[in-house]
C-alpha cells in the first residue's frame, strides 16, 4: 500500500473513532464501517484500529475472524449470500445456487477476478416463508427463481456502467 | 400466493402508546406486579418469567442499567420478529421504555443482526419520530426525572450472538463467546451493568398488558403458558407465514390453518427444537408441552428426514462458537454420522454410540446452542427409525 493511502486511511479510521468513541464497544461499529468503505478489514486497518482504541491487534483479529460479516480478505463489491437453511433448500436453493455459479462463473466462497461479485452460503436470513432467498450486500431478495438470478445480476452489473452489462464476469480482468 | 401472510390482529388493535402512559402513571412495583399477573415468560425461546427478570433487575442498585432488545433472530424457521419489527417497531420501543421506567434504565440498546440491516433506517425514523413527540430523551412524556433512549446496534454475521450473554459479549467489542452464567445479566450484564434482555415479540406483549391489563392477557393460553404466541410458519405448506395462536394451539390446527393436510412432520422451535411425526401432531404448543421460540417448519410425505437432520447439523457445525468441546466436536461427529446413515454404512451399534454422544452435548454444553442442537437428529432417530434403519440393512445386503 502506497505511503499516502496508509495515511488516507489511518485519517478516516481516526474520524470514525472519534464518532464512535474510543472504548471497546465501539471496535464492531468502527469495523463494520471499514467493511462497508473497503470491503475488507486489512491488516493495516486492522492495526490502526488497535492502535486507536489502545488494544493489542490480535484482539481485533480475533473478532474480524469471528463474525461472518467482517473479512480480511477483499470481497466483491457485491456480497450474494444465498440461504441454504432446510425452509429455502425444500424451496428449491439448489436451482438458484447452481444459477448463480454459472452466471458469476465462480463456486460458494469465491470472488469474481474482476472483484465485483463474492457468492457465499447464509444461514437462516428470516425469509423462510418466500424462500429461496439471498442478500445482496444489504438488500432481500425472496422466491428467487433462476431466470430471476438473471435479472438481480443484471441490476448489479448496471451500476458498473454499460459497457459491463453483457461481459461475463471472469473476461472483464 | 405473492402477499406474505402476516397476522398480528391483536398488535394492531392497539392504541398507541396507551401502555407507555398507563405505566407512567404506576409505581415500579406495579408495573412489574401487573407483567407477574399476566403469567408472561419470554417469548425468545428459553421462557423466563419476565415479571422475575425484571424484578431481579429493579431490585440492584446503581442507576446505570440497561434494556437490550433480542433482535438477533436467527433460529431457522424464525421470522416473526422481522415481521414485528416491520409492522409495529413503536410497541416494541414502547415495551423497551416501560422496562427502562420498571427497572431504573436509562439507556436502550436494539440488537439487530447484520441480515436485517435493510430494517435499519426505518427502524431509525422510528425512533426519530418518538423523540420528537417525547417518548424518548428527557423527561419521557412529561415524566419528571425519567430519562431515556435507545440506540440500534447491529450485529456482524453470528447465530450464537442470540445467546443473551454472547449478545452482550458482542455489544462490549468481543467474539460472540457466551458466558458462564451465574452470574446473570440481570446483575452482571452490558459493562457489568444490571441489564435486562428480552425478546422483541416479548416487550411488544409488555406494553399490550400495561394497556389492557394482566387479567386481559391471561383471559387466553394456558395456565403455564399465558397469552397468544406469534408463530412463524415455513416448509412445505400452501399458506406459510405469520400467524398469532393462542398458546395451548395443536400442531394438528396449525397445519389445518397453513394448509398442510398431509405432513409427515413437524419441527417445533427451529434447528435447536424437536421433530414431531404425525402421530404427535394432537400435542399442544406451549412451554409445558411442544416448546417453540415461533419456528415451526412442516415436511411434507416426500421428504428425506435425514436430510433434514444434516441441514441442521450443518447449521450448528458452523456456528458453534468453538469455546467447548461437546459442542465443536459432537457436532461434527453427528453429521459424519448422518452421512453414515444416510449411505447406509451406520451399524445399530454405532447409532447407538451417536445418541448417547448427543445426550452428552445436552448435558456437557457450556450454553443453549450446545444443549439443543442434539435434539433435532435425537428426535429424528427416536421417530423415524424405519426410515433410519431401513437404510442400515440396505447396507448389509
Ligand atoms: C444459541 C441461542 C440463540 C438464541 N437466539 C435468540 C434470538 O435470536 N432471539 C431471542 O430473543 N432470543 C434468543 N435466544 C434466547 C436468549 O438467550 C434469551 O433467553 C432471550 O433473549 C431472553 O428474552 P425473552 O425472555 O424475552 O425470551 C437464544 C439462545 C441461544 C442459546
Ligand atoms: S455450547 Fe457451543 S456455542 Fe455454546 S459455548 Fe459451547 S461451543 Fe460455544
Ligand atoms: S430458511 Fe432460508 S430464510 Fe429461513
Amino acid at each position: 500500500m502506497l505511503v499516502t493511502e496508509r495515511e488516507r486511511l489511518r485519517e478516516e479510521i481516526t474520524a470514525l473513532a472519534d464518532r464512535h468513541g474510543r472504548q471497546r464497544s465501539a471496535l464492531i461499529p468502527i469495523l463494520q464501517e471499514i467493511q462497508r468503505g473497503h470491503l475488507q478489514i486489512s491488516d493495516y486497518a486492522m492495526q490502526v484500529v488497535a492502535d486507536l482504541l489502545d488494544i493489542h491487534p490480535v484482539e481485533v483479529f480475533s473478532v474480524v475472524s469471528f463474525y461472518s460479516f467482517l473479512d480480511e480478505k477483499p470481497k466483491g463489491r457485491f456480497i450474494i449470500r444465498l440461504c441454504r437453511t432446510i425452509s429455502c433448500d425444500m424451496a428449491g436453493k439448489a436451482a438458484v445456487a447452481r444459477q448463480l455459479e454459472n452466471d458469476l462463473g465462480i463456486g460458494f466462497g469465491e470472488t469474481t477476478p474482476c472483484g465485483r461479485f463474492t457468492l457465499e452460503w447464509a444461514n437462516c436470513i428470516g425469509m423462510c416463508d418466500q424462500g429461496p432467498a439471498l442478500l445482496v450486500n444489504d438488500q432481500v431478495h425472496a422466491r428467487v427463481t433462476p431466470e430471476k438470478v438473471h435479472e438481480i445480476l443484471a441490476a448489479c452489473r448496471r451500476v458498473f456502467g454499460i459497457y459491463a452489462q453483457e461481459q461475463k464476469e471472469e473476461h472483464a480482468v | 400466493m405473492n402477499e406474505p401472510i402476516v397476522n398480528l390482529a391483536t398488535f394492531a388493535a392497539m392504541s398507541p402508546d396507551a401502555g407507555l402512559r398507563a405505566a407512567l402513571q404506576k409505581s415500579r412495583a406495579d408495573i412489574i406486579g401487573e407483567i407477574s399477573a399476566s403469567g408472561i415468560k419470554g417469548r425468545g425461546g428459553a421462557g423466563f418469567p419476565v415479571g422475575v427478570k425484571w424484578n431481579l433487575c429493579a431490585a440492584t442498585r446503581g442507576t446505570q442499567k440497561y434494556v437490550v432488545c433480542n433482535a438477533d433472530e436467527g433460529e431457522p424457521g424464525t421470522f416473526k420478529d422481522r415481521a414485528i419489527l416491520r409492522a409495529h417497531a413503536n410497541l416494541v420501543f414502547e415495551g423497551m421504555t416501560i422496562g427502562a421506567f420498571a427497572v431504573g434504565a436509562r439507556e436502550g440498546i436494539l440488537y439487530l443482526r447484520a441480515e436485517y440491516t435493510y430494517l435499519r433506517p426505518e427502524l431509525e425514523a422510528v425512533l426519530a419520530k418518538r423523540r420528537a413527540a417525547k417518548f424518548l430523551g428527557e423527561n419521557v412524556c412529561g415524566k419528571q426525572g425519567f430519562n431515556f433512549d435507545i440506540r440500534i446496534q447491529l450485529g456482524a454475521g453470528a447465530y450464537v450472538c442470540g445467546e443473551e450473554t454472547a449478545l452482550i459479549e458482542s455489544l462490549e467489542g468481543h467474539r460472540g463467546e457466551p458466558r458462564n452464567r451465574p452470574p446473570f445479566p440481570v446483575d452482571t450484564g452490558f459493562l457489568g451493568r444490571p441489564t435486562v434482555v428480552n425478546n422483541v415479540e416479548t416487550l411488544a406483549w409488555v406494553a399490550c398488558i400495561l394497556q389492557k391489563g394482566g387479567a386481559w392477557f391471561k383471559t387466553t393460553g394456558t395456565d403455564k403458558s399465558t397469552g397468544l404466541k406469534i408463530l412463524s410458519i415455513s416448509g412445505d405448506c400452501a399458506r406459510p407465514g405469520v400467524y398469532e395462536f393462542p398458546f395451548g394451539v395443536t400442531v394438528a390446527k396449525l397445519l389445518e390453518t397453513v394448509g398442510a393436510p398431509d405432513a409427515k412432520a413437524v419441527q417445533i422451535g427451529g434447528a435447536s427444537g424437536h421433530c414431531l411425526p404425525s402421530s404427535e401432531f394432537g400435542r399442544a404448543i406451549a412451554y409445558e408441552d411442544a416448546a417453540t421460540g415461533g419456528s415451526i417448519i412442516v415436511f411434507g410425505q416426500q421428504r428425506d428426514m435425514l436430510e433434514v437432520a444434516a441441514n441442521f447439523l450443518e447449521f450448528f457445525v458452523e456456528e458453534s462458537c468453538g469455546q467447548c468441546t461437546p459442542c465443536r466436536i459432537g457436532n461434527a461427529r453427528l453429521r459424519e454420522g448422518v452421512e453414515l446413515l444416510s449411505e447406509g454404512r451406520c451399524s445399530m451399534r454405532y447409532l447407538q454410540e451417536l445418541c448417547a454422544l448427543g445426550e452428552t452435548m445436552q448435558a456437557a454444553s457450556k450454553c443453549g446452542l450446545g444443549q439443543s442442537s442434539p435434539n433435532a437428529f435425537l428426535s429424528i432417530v427416536k421417530h423415524f427409525k424405519d426410515e433410519i434403519m431401513g437404510r442400515v440393512s440396505v447396507a448389509s445386503h
